[in-house]
């Protein structure tokens, strides 16, 4: 059988033109960060100098940004899961509304909404100052996030039919929620979780107002970087970032798989 | 089903349902103050159109919803109004069948036994034993999304009465179904409520799944109890119009009394057909002239040959159903008449059940009705 021009090599083509036009830009990056001196090119040599040093320099930043986004996903459990299980167990008209606004915080600019939690907290030194403040603007990006994901299973599920099959057999509130509700939400957590995580990350745009020059980010440092220091280690501080965002899409796409293909 | 399951220790339930109302939070009247009785072991089958309320009445008996402030329901005499479902010792199959797919078929079962406290032998003993009963035994293991619409039946059928429910509730078990499996689960369904002796209250809108698996049936329209009876005097004594149309197809004819017949558009049907026993007790017999109806089903007509027959008309349509054709006669009363004969005439080739021919009709049973009513 020969493959048909239009119905085989044409999409072929189309699509690794698109993915060329996606990654080049990140692959030549990497390469850079890579390379002893980009003015030469990479057959002048390569080196992990950059990363290192990067490492040097930033490791508390990354150390920082991970600790932000596991407790900016803990956060967003102990916020979005009642959240969600209250919505989907009531339907109405005002979930509705209740749902698009948590979304908001999507939709308005990050340095929209930055510029309004300083304006509401910015006073109370000890919080405007630390780690805290930022984790106040992650949770509030990312809590929708979190919600819908939990929510979509939810609903997909019928929780409250349910609960109700639990209900009758004997079953109280908390034993429901423990033996049916948790486990049954359990891939839009995961997917939720993973989800939020990705985004405290690389979230940027808030963070860089609402940081300070203690409480550095990996993405504001990379900003920082940037400005300041020789295209090579800015490079190498891209490689950096990829390590530790990459895994976390591909354990995101595997959760997002999981939990709309059924077990 | 597969093994013959003995009566149970557990006595069955009497309920009763007291002034039950219940209007939801935008206002909407689900259902209309209800009083009810359910025997001890019966099956009562709550049969009506979707909005009728009877969705709602199970719910309050199951403990899933509460009556408006006033309403009781008892079971046995004891006030069970302010318990909530799980405190009812109560089985229930829903529409969806609510089976949790985070457990496999056999973990289902022996949800409710777990909660009961129930030793882990005996709990797989019984496990087993309901399986066994619904005939599902190999498929214990399976998760629940490998299963088919009617093995989730099954499942659903088996979790609900593992515990030995005092009352076992069913929500239009059957309406996910596709027909023929249908009709063979409502046979299952029927011998197992036998067997278990246990009081049943099922909710359906099917009229022919109603008459066969209820003791009696309760028919409900608007919230409100239209009629409660055998499923025999549901069909053959219907309390209103409605019951009549809901429960089967109903033919009138309109006419005036004259003598010992009505006359009619198509002839005079002799009042003798009208037997006693159908006429409305107490009723008085309205003077000559006097405009009536007469009610009858669809079996209780035959074609007649020429001459023999009480009312005249033409055929409009006739249908081949397989076991018997169905044949549309107007010109008889003001509305098309259905008459059903059986035996092995082919409409397609008999001439006498073209449309346009003539056809007679001998009407055997009737109960007569001052016109408008019933």
């Amino acid at each position: 059988m020969t493959r048909s021009v239009f119905r085989f090599w044409l999409p072929l083509g189309f699509t690794l033109l698109v993915s060329a036009f996606l990654i080049l830009p990140v692959l030549l990056s990497v390469l850079a960060g890579v390379t002893l001196n980009w003015q030469r090119g990479p057959a002048g040599g390569l080196t992990f100098r950059w990363v290192a040093e990067v490492w040097g320099l930033y490791a508390d930043t990354v150390l920082r940004t991970l600790l932000l986004a596991g407790a900016t996903a803990i956060a967003d459990l102990l916020l979005g899961l009642p959240l969600a299980y209250v919505l989907a167990r009531h339907p109405s008209r005002k979930a509705r509304l209740m749902e698009e606004l948590i979304m908001l915080p999507v939709a308005v600019p990050g340095l929209a909404t930055a510029l309004a939690l300083i304006i509401l907290y910015g006073g109370w030194q000890s919080l405007r100052g630390g780690s805290v403040f930022i984790l106040i603007g992650h949770v509030l990006f990312t809590l929708p996030f979190m919600v819908r994901s939990v929510l979509a299973v939810l609903a997909a599920l019928d929780i409250r039919t349910l609960e109700e099959g639990a209900a009758s057999l004997g079953a109280g509130p908390w034993r429901r929620l423990l033996t049916v509700v948790l486990p049954n939400a359990r891939p839009g957590i995961l997917a939720g979780a993973l989800m939020v995580v990705t985004l405290s990350v690389g979230e940027f745009n808030m963070t860089w107002m609402l940081h300070t020059p203690l409480t550095k980010t990996l993405p504001v440092g990379l900003a920082d970087a940037y400005a300041s220091m020789r295209l090579e280690i800015a490079s190498a501080y891209t490689v950096v970032f990829l390590l530790m965002i990459v895994p976390l899409l591909v354990l995101m796409q595997k959760a997002a798989a999981a939990a709309s293909g059924g077990r | 089903m597969g093994g013959q399951p003995e009566r149970r220790t557990q006595t069955p339930l009497a309920i009763r349902v007291e002034g039950c109302a219940r209007t939801f939070p935008d206002g909407v009247r689900a259902l209309d103050r209800v009083d009810l009785d359910i025997r001890a072991g019966e099956t009562l089958a709550l049969l009506g159109p979707s909005g009728c309320g009877k969705t709602t009445l199970l719910r309050l008996i199951a403990g899933l919803d509460h009556p408006d402030p006033g309403g009781r329901i008892l079971f046995d005499g004891e006030d069970v109004t302010a318990l909530p479902i799980e405190r009812r010792r109560v089985g229930m199959v829903f529409q969806s069948y609510a089976l949790f797919p985070n457990m496999s078929v056999a973990a289902n079962v022996a949800y409710g036994l777990k909660i009961q406290g129930m030793a882990p032998d005996m709990r797989r003993a019984r496990v087993t034993e309901m399986l066994e009963m619904m005939r599902i035994a190999p498929l214990a293991d399976r998760a629940i999304d490998q299963l088919s619409g009617g093995q989730r039946q099954r499942v659903a059928l088996a979790r609900a009465i593992a515990p030995r429910p005092r009352l076992l509730l069913l929500d239009e078990p059957l309406t996910a179904l596709d027909a023929k499996l249908r009709d063979a689960l409502r046979v299952e369904i029927d011998q197992l409520l036998r067997a278990l002796g246990t009081t049943a209250l099922y909710v359906t809108h099917d009229q022919a799944e109603a008459m066969a698996l209820g003791d009696r049936v309760v028919v409900m329209t608007h919230g409100r109890i239209a009629q409660i009876g055998t499923p025999y005097e549901i069909y053959h004594r219907p309390a209103g119009r409605f019951v009549a149309d809901f429960v089967g197809l109903m033919n009138r004819i309109r006419g005036t009394l004259s003598g010992d017949g009505v006359r009619c558009p198509g002839g005079i049907v002799p009042l003798a057909a009208a037997g006693p026993s159908h006429r409305p007790a107490g009723a008085r017999r309205p003077g000559d002239g006097a405009p009536v109806e007469i009610q009858f089903r669809p079996e209780d007509a035959v074609v007649a040959a020429p001459g023999q027959g009480h009312v005249r008309g033409t055929v409009t349509a006739s249908f081949f159903l397989g076991d018997r054709v169905r044949i549309l006669v107007e010109g008889v009363g003001t509305t098309p008449l259905t008459v059903e004969t059986g035996g092995r005439i082919d409409p397609l080739t008999d001439a006498t059940l073209a449309a346009g021919a003539p056809i007679e009709l001998r009407i055997q049973s009737a109960p007569l009705a001052p016109e408008g009513e019933a």
